[in-house]
């Protein structure tokens, strides 16, 4: 398979693009691999490449009930940013920063990440105490944040409402302006094809329905709508979905499941260069190349499995747009969906071993899962192929919820996830 | 930041969850969830109104309501595939 080049698409564009091969190829299940993933979103496919880039495993198959990308990785904001509050969770997301900033090169895909930087806003004097605190922890462990001020507030951001009569006025913020926005299909597919070609099996249209076990209790391999499979090991990688297949397989999770809901805009003008998100309402804003807003906000009220998002959340989250951006009021929404993301009770990832030997796991991302994609995969590549977690990994594991080691960003970043 | 969430009827958790006695089982009570792709029984509280708790059994898919009852009632038995 021959690489992407600005050479190759003016070559092609003068041969009618009729020399483009397949991005990977469409496998049917061997009956035996070393390591299944379960799950072809951005972690499952990134899983299986960084097992056959970084440890020459590539005796892998990656399982995707539907098709590559069709889940929460296809219905997410794209942002991707590494401002929170414990050291551990810091660690955790600027690999993955740091992965993406030369993803494209090392993927051969263009998943045109842009450096736009994020601002977070607080509307009162304690938002702002509050924002310091969270500063402070992060400068501590060398982040690139710092404080910012109404006037630099006004001059990143001007469609946002500082004026005296604000329904939420601004009072500071602070800005990460390493953070940005990659186009997320792009991020899926530069991993599958990378993965592809090193060897590994991408089969879609394969549902797992149960898992084949020893009689000390190993998985030695799964039950699928495509037949039986044969592994070593297996790792889930589902998300939303995390809890259905731990039944099938025998232990339970601390995961709830809910919809959140994400908005396109009709394409307008370019307005809006960075990321902003406002800590009293939840809700985030960036400007896509086309020229839609994308907009993000809380969780759905109630535990859901379905992909579609609730109209009062809706509501909530489209009239604090316009209420901090009158200019926004009238701009009319192209498109409306929901992921099912996995929320856990400390808002940090599960990463690693499950009590199911030969069983692992890399779920509990909640509402930040794209931005972690890199990061997920290289730590649970690493856990399969030697056994024991990546440093990185280990204040991760499932067994902080009986130590009481909580990672506790719920509280910690203060964010809705 | 979580948004306060001043909802006339709320969600508080999953119900018939028993107190444990050993202090083993504090980290299922606490934290493990049952979490069911189809019928989830949950404890709910009329927040703004009668402050009343009760049970529903909901499915989290169709999100049809399929029973409502009284706190300390048994469970309803439902099929997997009540709702259409």
């Amino acid at each position: 398979m021959r690489s992407y080049s600005g050479l190759r698409v003016l070559v092609e564009g003068l041969r009618g693009h009729r020399g483009w091969e397949a991005a990977w190829r469409s496998s049917a299940p061997k009956a035996k691999y070393d390591i299944v993933v379960i799950g072809g979103g951005g972690h499952g496919l990134a899983t299986a490449y960084y097992l056959a880039k970084q440890h020459g495993v590539s005796n892998v198959a990656v399982l995707e009930r539907a098709w590559i990308g069709g889940g929460n990785s296809g219905r997410n904001t794209s942002i991707i940013r590494s401002n929170y509050y414990y050291p551990q969770s810091i660690d955790l997301y600027e690999l993955a920063l740091k992965s993406y900033e030369t993803l494209a090169l090392e993927l051969n895909y263009n998943i045109m990440f842009g450096r736009r930087g994020i601002i977070f806003t607080g509307h009162s004097r304690h938002y702002v105490e509050t924002m310091q605190r969270l500063v402070g922890a992060m400068e501590l462990r060398g982040l690139d944040v710092r404080m910012v001020g109404r006037d630099e507030i006004a001059s990143r951001i001007p469609v946002l409402d500082m004026s005296s009569g604000a329904r939420f006025p601004v009072w500071g913020g602070f800005v990460q302006d390493r953070a940005g926005w990659a186009r997320h299909d792009a991020v899926v597919w530069g991993y599958a094809r990378a993965a592809d070609r090193l060897g590994v099996d991408i089969i879609q249209g394969c549902e797992v329905r149960g898992f084949r076990k020893t009689e000390s209790g190993r998985v030695i391999g799964l039950e699928t709508s495509r037949g039986a499979i044969a592994a070593d090991k297996v790792a889930i990688c589902v998300a939303g979905h995390s809890t259905t297949l731990a039944d099938q397989a025998g232990f339970r999770l601390p995961i709830t499941s809910y919809a959140l809901q994400a908005f396109v805009s009709e394409p307008i003008k370019p307005v809006l260069d960075t990321i902003h998100l406002s800590l009293a309402t939840g809700v985030y804003v960036s400007q896509s190349d086309k020229g839609g807003l994308i907009i993000g906000g809380g969780l759905d009220l109630y535990p859901s499995y379905a992909q579609r998002g609730n109209l009062p959340v809706g509501a909530q989250v489209l009239g604090a747009v316009a209420d901090q951006y009158p200019r926004f009021g009238r701009v009319r929404m192209l498109r409306q969906w929901a992921g099912i993301v996995d929320v856990v009770h400390d808002s940090s990832p599960i990463l690693g071993e499950t009590p199911v030997p030969g069983l692992y796991l890399n779920c509990g991302w909640g509402t930040g899962g794209f931005k972690a994609i890199p990061a997920g995969g290289q730590l649970l590549a690493h856990h399969l192929a030697t056994g024991r977690p990546h440093p990185i990994a280990e204040p991760f594991g499932l067994d902080r919820f009986h130590t009481g080691r909580l990672v506790d960003e719920a509280a910690g970043a203060g964010i809705a996830h | 930041m979580r948004t306060a969430r001043r909802n006339r009827v709320h969600l508080w958790r999953e119900s018939h969850l028993r107190r444990p006695d050993a202090n083993a089982e504090w980290t299922e009570y606490l934290f493990f969830r049952k979490n069911p792709k189809g019928v989830s029984f949950e404890r709910w509280v009329h927040a703004l109104g009668c402050r009343q708790w009760f049970n529903l059994a909901r499915d989290t898919v169709s999100h049809r309501v399929l029973a409502i009852y009284a706190m300390g009632e048994a469970p309803p038995a439902i099929a997997r595939d009540a709702a259409p």
